[in-house]
């Protein structure tokens, strides 16, 4: 019988090796699976680079994984917010690389490589600083930058329920990058609020096909709450 | 002069938005245009982070943290609304399906560039978020934003100082002393604040020939 759930959160992270390319899900709180971060906290993995929308708020998820210094890279399109201190203080000693990508072209890119596309292009940053220094094409009178996929070793996300074939469904605006990162990473763990049986979700619902996810990790909402 | 107050430039872009656009309203300023859409027509409110038919804020008390805007304010979601992820939502944005988005700005040229992401301070922590994707998909882009600086400098200039959010990407600005349109022969402007003539706004926004009566 197959069966993609893990029981537990440190069994879930424990291959995860240095150096890795890691997606996490969420945007700001939503959808950050904050107890897989705090297991592969736990777990040690360094020299890691990060791939997220944002770069952490408060002490806890992304920006406790930042505070613990495991974090080389973050590829993000929006660190600053008001409580992204501990990422803050790091960029500002320049002890964190930070590649900020518009929020769109980091979502197709992280689609792109889920979906076995090159290269693309787009026009959002053309004529910006981000966009300095990237190749650059008119098509049909526009002007669009030539954008590459990012690929991940691991993607770390947070769904509503899953079974035991990895399909997932997820709540409210939490869906965000889930789905996506789910396609670009070599192995994807999704923390879920609860496991059910196989037929449990509608086949019409179901967001996340289990072919996109390598490990399901039931972690209740009472723990999972913000 | 009677400058307009945030409400009642936050009015004149709601009154400019025809019922049933697909609307997203900026981080900020912008957020205020909703409360602003008549009650009796029905507009369809965008967030980036995969909402359309994005309801009012909430009550106190009955705040769902996994429904939240693009300001990560806790929102509500009307009836026939729907949830998407992050590539959807984007290609709302960037493949030309919103109706309007509305923007604010630390500045926007005669010719439509907008700077609104960065003040390319060198101490400045860089964070663009959606902003490009807005700015170059949307159908028409609305700025929202006060006419002058703090110090009183014009946010309206002939070239962006300020790092580009997007390139001849604005159709209309609204600002507490006027309503301009992004033309091919400069800003038209449309509406000026009571008590405030032609001569003095071109005045107050910089060199002569930047502003066009129309």
């Amino acid at each position: 019988m197959i069966s993609k759930v893990v029981e537990s959160l440190q069994a879930a992270v424990a291959d995860i090796e240095n150096g890795a390319t890691i997606m996490i899900g969420g945007f700001g709180t939503a959808g950050m699976p904050a107890e897989l971060i705090a297991a592969l906290v736990a777990q040690g993995a360094r020299e890691l680079t990060i791939v997220s929308n944002n770069a952490g708020n408060g002490d806890t998820g992304v920006a406790g994984l930042l505070k613990a210094k495991r974090v080389r890279k973050i590829i993000c399109s929006f660190p600053r917010q008001a409580d992204s201190y501990v990422f803050d203080a790091l960029y500002r000693a320049g002890e964190i690389e930070l590649e900020v990508v518009p929020q769109g072209n980091l979502v197709e890119r992280i689609r792109a490589a889920g979906a076995g596309i090159g290269a693309f292009f787009t026009p959002t940053g053309y004529g910006t600083l981000l966009g300095a220094g990237k190749e650059s094409r008119v098509i049909n009178g526009r002007h669009y930058l030539l954008e590459h996929p990012i690929h991940a070793d691991v993607a770390l996300i947070k769904a509503l329920k899953g079974d035991r074939w990895g399909n997932l469904v997820y709540r409210k605006a939490a869906r965000n990058f889930g789905p996506v990162m789910a396609t670009a990473a070599r192995c994807t763990i999704a923390q879920v609020e609860e496991v059910v049986n196989l037929g449990d979700l509608d086949p019409e619902a179901i967001v996340t096909p289990g072919i996109f996810v390598q490990r399901v990790v039931p972690t209740p909402r009472d723990t999972a709450r913000q | 002069m009677n400058r307009w107050s945030r409400d009642e430039i936050a009015s004149r872009v709601a009154r400019d938005i025809p019922e049933g656009a697909y609307v997203n309203l900026g981080i900020g300023l912008p957020t205020l245009v909703a409360s602003h859409f008549a009650k009796d027509r029905e507009f369809f409110l965008h967030s980036e982070n995969g909402i359309l038919g994005m309801g009012p804020p909430p009550a106190p008390g009955h705040e769902d943290w996994d429904l939240i805007n693009a300001g990560k304010q806790p929102t509500t979601l009307l009836e026939g609304g729907a949830f998407f992820h992050h590539a959807d939502s984007f290609a709302m944005m960037r493949g030309g399906h919103l109706d309007v988005c509305v923007l604010g700005a630390f500045q926007v040229s005669v010719t439509g560039d907008l700077a609104n992401w960065h003040t390319g301070a060198p101490d400045a922590i860089p964070a663009v978020g959606g902003a490009m994707d807005l700015a170059i998909g949307a159908k028409r882009v609305l700025v929202m934003m006060e006419h002058l600086t703090k110090k009183g400098e014009s946010k309206i200039v002939e070239r962006c100082t300020y790092p580009l959010t997007g390139i001849g990407c604005v159709n209309r600005i609204y600002t507490d002393l006027a309503i301009m349109d992004v033309t091919a022969r400069g800003l038209g402007v449309v509406e000026i604040c009571q008590g405030l003539s032609f001569e003095e706004l071109e005045r107050l926004t910089g060199k002569k020939g930047m502003l066009i009566e129309v």
